[in-house]
């Protein structure tokens, strides 16, 4: 899991909690006022039982009733200003608060629509979720609260103890000595509860992420009578979090009795030396009384510290967990980086198997079957791969490379059928047209330009794809569909691209192509959901197509219907389509065959049926007589 | 044995949850006060009571809408608070503990006041005379609260800990064994999300109530009861005043709850509309980069989130509405009760003394207004997810176990055993009829290949055969015995069914083939990926059997998948295999692989194959051809090819398309 190994040593909650001030800036003034307010308010209520005190000294001794309205108002007056004060200072802070959280929240979605497609291979989505609500609320939660109090309860705590002092500097020294002691231990209880904060917090991702795989793999779990195998594993996990909350309740509950426990020494020392003192007339009993009053009042401040510093603590690790994310580099700017040409000089070996005649040149574009020779790498047009290599980032370096020196010419209108055995790297191929993953070598040309240089917006444009796990939004049907097409694009063109994937049943859906599919819609069948995904691919007319086994789920009969529409979409575009079966192949004009990270052969299917032992198996399952070498 | 009258009302695996604008996922998964579910608007979602005899009747009445589409679904009537008693219950002797704890830390710290009055009005005097002892009793009196108060408070949150993370881990557990023995009808119709959301979001709800809101509540009563009592003591005529002003603090509390719900029941609203969108992006990642939805995406996104934020700061609003008017009340009464107080000090009817004290004690009956809000937060906020919790465990699995399991017959020589369906009949809980009444009979051994066109039934037919569904009338029989009767690991060794999302659980590749039988050893483990030809992909991955599959270098294509779902029925060896498409990603070899390991490892299974692919038919000993829940054609593969029916035209398109 991501979260294991950030727990770094240098890190300071305070250094983390920094990192929120971007955030916060934007709400600084409304903060600050709401912190002068509070202020305020606690010192007013200070003040209250001064009032009360002149009361019982003044107009009461004195049998004053006028004096006594007068002290009933003040009081009043006093109390009154205490509750809109701290009113005031809650509705100061309710809503700019929430924008900062709301804030950081879309810059978080921005931010994962950004980065590159192998860190959510990395990161359960339950991880991402969890920043994304948890400790995101527990952020604004920090900043309502202990924020503005551990800076109200420290000037109450600064200015109770200068009161103390000025009233008597020796028992205000005796207060203050466990002052030094405190400091100390709630650092050591920081540091302490910082890990188990954290330990807690990724253990929840873990119990989140079994949840979610239990309930996603149900049939599974089902299927093969798991389900108490699979409550033990949970019994475990949510046992080790029990473990943790209850080490973090163990050092809470060490805190807090320190933190109510040390102050009370003090004040029960200054307690006994004070009555010795009045005793011997050195102090008056009032001063004693109104001395001791104020440390009791001192009580709620000192005591909240605990808890305010535990909720920093977690709200610095929220923090963290949120900019491990946030720091993840996004993909940068439009251009990928520069990166390594193809170690071997410019293909001139290469376009051996590549330039293999292709019999079938594109209906409809003669352009690419006039040089058709296809020596030379200024050739215009089609769909080019040029000593394209790819391992994926996070790979171990000693791996072998996904695909090692890919070289493949699809000519403009032409069809390619793309082959090679289970795990030979078709759909990784695939992924680096629309630059889901960046090449680590090699180039890809879109009718002679380097996609490097092409802003990914106008590259998705040129080409779509239709992937073999078909993924439906939480939409209508037709908003599936034309999101594959121009903005423009219109219920002509979803018409004709429901035709082309045989998707006729959304006729007898509720609401026809207006029903809401996704998650949060309609479950639709796995064949269903392909041919919406095929449907979403062919409805802008894109110049390239990348089909990943389209067809895979549906039945015989249409799947037949679906070739003989998708025919007449590929003959006016260049495609490159992975295909598993005969049938699949049978759309394309031509067939390369991947093995070993390569491009092995490339020709008609009846070409390569005769030629390559490889395909033959691939094609029939059976090792033919002729040719046994590129069996396993 | 008799054919179980009317048997179970079928479950309806209607996957099809209508459209639902605005599901009401109770995630709030809010740090401090997660938000609460508001409680249903009036009593629509709420059937009376659940018609007897139907398992599935706690969904409510098909007429008063899907409760699953509102993510509401209902609890019985004390289904809450059984709960939360059934939860309490064993821990009872460990919470009585943790009250009395807090009790005692409450009476040491709140004798410090006392200890004071008493220093200066006895220990004073008594030293003027030179006696120690009064000196000495306060010493050792505020010693004693001290270290009484420190070591309470150290006891209390250790035992108020270990009480309240026994209730959560046994309410996670409740909720996730639940979950996991809730039919595959229910979780077709309750999203993972919502699921989720009930095990964190909802848990964690109930954390803060049971570690801070008990601790805020128990404090807060004590506060106003000793302070009470005291004042009442002090003078009648005060004690008066505080106890008249609990009117006014009780009727805000009570406007505060009713307007909190209102407000939490939106926020939830509007962060499961965020959670969902977020999901959704994060798990299509690929589409919507390929797409260029991001922007679109945004765009949405940044008005759900800004619907959130603005209920957000309305329960926050709320909540300073009720501070002020609580705080305004508090200090009204103090001032009302110093004015009344003192007049009467002042007119003689009241000793200075008792006034002075009364006094100092005012200001801390009102401390725990603040407080009160807070637990009223976290209160609110818990009830709306146990009653969202209790509607989750109050559904009944549609397919339940047996209380009294019969084992099936011993076999003796082939592995396979006979499967019967003895007039069964399938219909959707509306009614809708998928597999109209049928017989069929497949004898031991038998390879039987079903298709036919989607929607013609064979999915439900494997999924009866499976029990992930129960007949609605009619039974299945393994060997003679009523799937009903057999207890899960029993009905596991007779049938196993792969299907076409092929699964892979995080961990291992070795752990997710053990699936198939958790005890099985390594060695077997890699003789079941050989068999099925997944072994040289395995070894060549980074870690080969130990890859993690979630991690580093472990990507693993939807073949592959395939494969390894596949070395887990083989692993699982037993009696019926059903294959629900689930060969669909595979190439041809693969496929073929498959065909081998079923002729030669699974040899003697009796196997049902649904399949798209004719290929996987012509190791079949039957066909079934199924059109509209019926079997229209059933004989031998050579006998329907070489006939006119709808299999043998079938097949010829197939031949051409392969032949090509």
């Amino acid at each position: 899991m991501p979260g294991e190994d950030a727990t770094t040593k240098d890190r300071s909650a305070v250094r983390s909690l920094l990192r929120l001030w971007p955030y916060v800036r934007p709400v600084r003034a409304r903060m600050g006022t709401a912190a002068a307010v509070a202020v305020v308010a606690s010192c007013l209520g200070l003040v209250i039982p001064l009032v009360l005190k002149w009361i019982v000294d003044g107009p009461v001794a004195a049998r004053d009733p006028g004096g006594v309205w007068l002290g009933a108002l003040a009081v009043l007056g006093l109390g009154i200003a205490e509750a809109v004060l701290f009113g005031l200072r809650r509705w100061l802070v309710a809503r700019p608060l929430a924008s900062v959280e709301a804030a950081m929240r879309a810059d978080l979605y921005r931010h994962l629509q950004r980065v590159p497609v192998a860190f959510h291979d990395r990161w359960p989505s339950g991880q991402l979720l969890s920043r994304a609500t948890g400790d995101l609320s527990l952020l604004r939660l920090f900043l309502i609260f202990p924020l503005t109090f551990l800076f109200v309860n420290g000037v109450t705590i600064l200015v109770g103890c200068a009161l103390l002092l000025a009233q008597d500097w020796a028992l205000g020294l005796v207060l203050l000595l466990p002052v030094v002691p405190l400091i100390v231990v709630c650092g050591v209880f920081e540091g302490r509860y910082a890990l188990a904060a954290r330990r807690a917090q990724d253990q929840i991702g873990d119990l989140t992420t079994l949840v979610e795989e239990s309930v996603l793999g149900i049939r599974v779990v089902k299927g093969f009578g798991r389900h108490r195998s699979q409550a033990r594993a949970f019994r475990e996990k949510a046992g080790r979090l029990r473990g943790t909350e209850l080490v973090k309740a163990r050092l809470l509950a060490a805190i807090w009795a320190v933190i109510t426990a040390v102050p009370e020494v003090a004040i029960g020392a200054a307690l006994v030396l004070g009555t010795v003192r009045v005793a011997d007339g050195e102090l008056s009993a009032g001063t004693l009384v109104a001395f001791l009053s104020t440390a009791l009042a001192l009580r709620w401040p000192v005591d909240s510290i605990g808890f305010l510093l535990a909720m920093s603590q977690e709200a610095a690790t929220a923090t963290e967990r949120y900019f491990e994310v946030m720091d993840e580099p996004a993909e940068t700017g439009e251009t990928a980086p520069a990166r390594p040409v193809p170690g071997t000089a410019p293909a001139p070996a290469a376009p051996g198997p590549v330039s293999a005649p292709g019999p079938a040149p594109a209906p409809g574009s003669g352009s690419g079957s006039g040089s058709g020779s296809g020596s030379g790498s200024t050739l215009p047009g089609g769909l080019r791969f040029e000593g394209v290599s790819f391992r994926y980032p996070d790979a171990p370096p000693e791996a072998a490379p996904v695909l090692a020196g890919i070289d493949l010419w699809i000519r403009p209108g032409e069809t390619m059928a793309l082959v090679g055995a289970t795990g030979s790297g078709k759909t990784t191929l695939t992924a680096l047209v629309p630059r889901l993953y960046e090449a680590s070598g090699g180039r890809i040309l879109l009718d002679g330009e380097d996609i490097a240089g092409m802003p990914r917006e106008r590259l998705r444009g040129l080409v779509t794809v239709a992937f073999e796990e078909p993924t439906l939004f939480s939409a209508s049907v037709a908003e599936n569909v034309l999101m594959g097409g121009a903005a423009d694009a219109g219920p002509g063109e979803l018409d004709r691209a429901l035709a082309v994937a045989q998707a006729g049943f959304v006729r007898e859906l509720p609401e026809g192509t207006a029903t809401q599919v996704g998650e949060q819609g309609l479950s639709l069948s796995g064949g269903q959901r392909q041919r919406l995904a095929l449907a979403r691919a062919v409805v802008g007319r894109p110049r390239f197509l990348v089909l990943d086994d389209p067809l895979s789920a549906l039945d015989v009969h249409t799947e037949a219907l679906v070739e003989a529409a998708l025919r007449e979409v590929l003959a006016g575009t260049t495609a490159l389509v992975v295909a598993h079966r005969p049938s699949t192949v049978q759309l394309a004009d031509r067939v390369a065959l991947l093995s070993g990270g390569r491009i092995a052969a490339v020709g008609t299917h009846r070409e390569l049926l005769r030629d390559s032992a490889e395909y033959a198996w691939l094609m029939s399952g059976e090792a033919t007589a002729t040719a046994t070498g590129g069996v396993r | 044995m008799t054919v179980t009258s009317g048997g179970t009302p079928g479950p309806g695996p209607d996957g099809g949850t209508a459209p639902s604008p605005g599901p009401e996922t109770g995630t709030g998964p809010d740090g401090g006060t997660p938000p609460g579910g508001s409680p249903r608007p009036g009593a629509a979602g709420r059937p009376g009571t659940p018609p007897a005899g139907d398992p599935d009747a706690a969904r409510g009445p098909d007429t008063a809408g899907d409760p699953f589409d509102r993510d509401d679904l209902p609890a019985p009537k004390g289904a809450t608070g059984g709960l939360l008693r059934s939860l309490l219950r064993p821990r009872r002797g460990r919470a009585v503990l943790a009250v009395l704890f807090l009790l005692l830390q409450q009476a040491a710290s709140q004798a410090g006041p006392l200890l004071v009055a008493y220093a200066i009005d006895r220990a004073v005097p008594a030293l003027r005379q030179g006696d120690h002892g009064p000196l000495v009793a306060v010493a050792a009196g505020f010693a004693a609260c001290t270290a009484g108060s420190g070591l309470f408070q150290y006891a209390f949150v250790r035992t108020a800990a270990r009480v309240s993370q026994d209730v959560l881990l046994d309410l996670r557990g409740r909720i996730f064994r639940h979950a996991q023995a809730l039919s595959v009808d229910f979780h077709e119709r309750y999203t993972s999300g919502r699921l989720i959301s009930r095990s964190t979001a909802d848990v964690e709800s109930l954390r803060e109530l049971l570690d801070e809101g008990l601790q805020e509540l128990v404090t807060v009563v004590l506060s106003f009861a000793y302070i009470s009592v005291l004042l009442l003591w002090l003078d009648a005529g005060t004690g008066a005043v505080a106890v008249v002003s609990f009117v006014p603090l009780y009727l805000l509390v009570r406007r505060y709850r009713r307007r909190a719900r209102v407000v939490f029941g939106a926020r939830s609203t509007a962060i499961a509309a965020v959670i969902v969108r977020f999901a959704e992006t994060v798990n299509g990642i690929r589409p919507v980069r390929a797409f260029r939805r991001e922007r679109a995406n945004e765009a949405r996104f940044l008005e759900l989130n800004r619907t959130h934020e603005h209920t957000n700061g309305d329960a926050s609003t709320e909540m300073a509405r009720y501070v002020v008017g609580s705080r305004l009340v508090a200090n009204t009464a103090v001032a009302a009760m110093v004015l009344w107080g003192a007049y009467r000090v002042a007119g003689g009817g009241l000793a200075l003394g008792v006034l002075a004290a009364a006094v100092l004690y005012l200001r801390r009956l009102y401390d725990p207004i603040d407080r009160l809000g807070m637990f009223l937060n976290s209160y609110e906020s818990a009830a709306a997810s146990l009653v969202k919790i209790a509607g989750l465990l109050a559904q009944t699995p549609a397919v339940a176990e047996p209380a009294e399991p019969r084992e099936l017959p011993v076999r003796t020589g082939a592995p396979g055993r006979e499967v019967t369906f003895e007039g069964v009949r399938f219909a959707y809980r509306g009614g809708t009829e998928v597999l109209p009444r049928f017989d069929l009979t497949i004898p031991a051994g038998q390879t039987v290949a079903v298709v036919g066109s989607t929607g013609a039934g064979k999915s439900t037919l494997a999924k009866l055969l499976a029990r992930f569904y129960d007949p609605t009338e009619g039974r299945v029989l393994l060997d003679g015995v009523d799937l009903r009767e057999l207890a899960v690991p029993e009905l596991r060794r007779g049938v196993v069914m792969v299907t076409q999302e092929a699964f892979l659980f995080s961990g291992t590749v070795a752990e997710n083939i053990a699936v198939g039988r958790p005890d099985a050893g390594r060695a077997e483990i890699e003789a079941a990926a050989k068999a099925i030809g997944a072994h040289d992909f395995i070894t060549a991955l980074p870690d080969g059997y130990d890859t993690d599959v979630r991690k580093r270098g472990g990507r693993i294509s939807a073949g592959q998948r395939q494969l390894v779902s596949f070395a887990r029925a083989l692993l699982a060896d037993p009696a019926v295999l059903i294959l629900d498409e689930a060969t669909s990603s595979l190439d041809v070899p693969g496929e073929r692989a498959v065909q081998r390991a079923m002729d030669t490892v699974l040899h003697g299974r009796t196997a049902v194959v649904i399949a798209h692919r004719l290929s996987t038919v012509e190791i079949a000993d039957r066909v079934l051809v199924m059109e509209s829940g019926r079997v229209v054609e059933d004989g031998s593969p050579a006998g329907l090819i070489s006939g006119d029916g709808r299999f043998a035209a079938l097949h010829r398109a197939w031949r051409e398309s392969v032949v090509g």
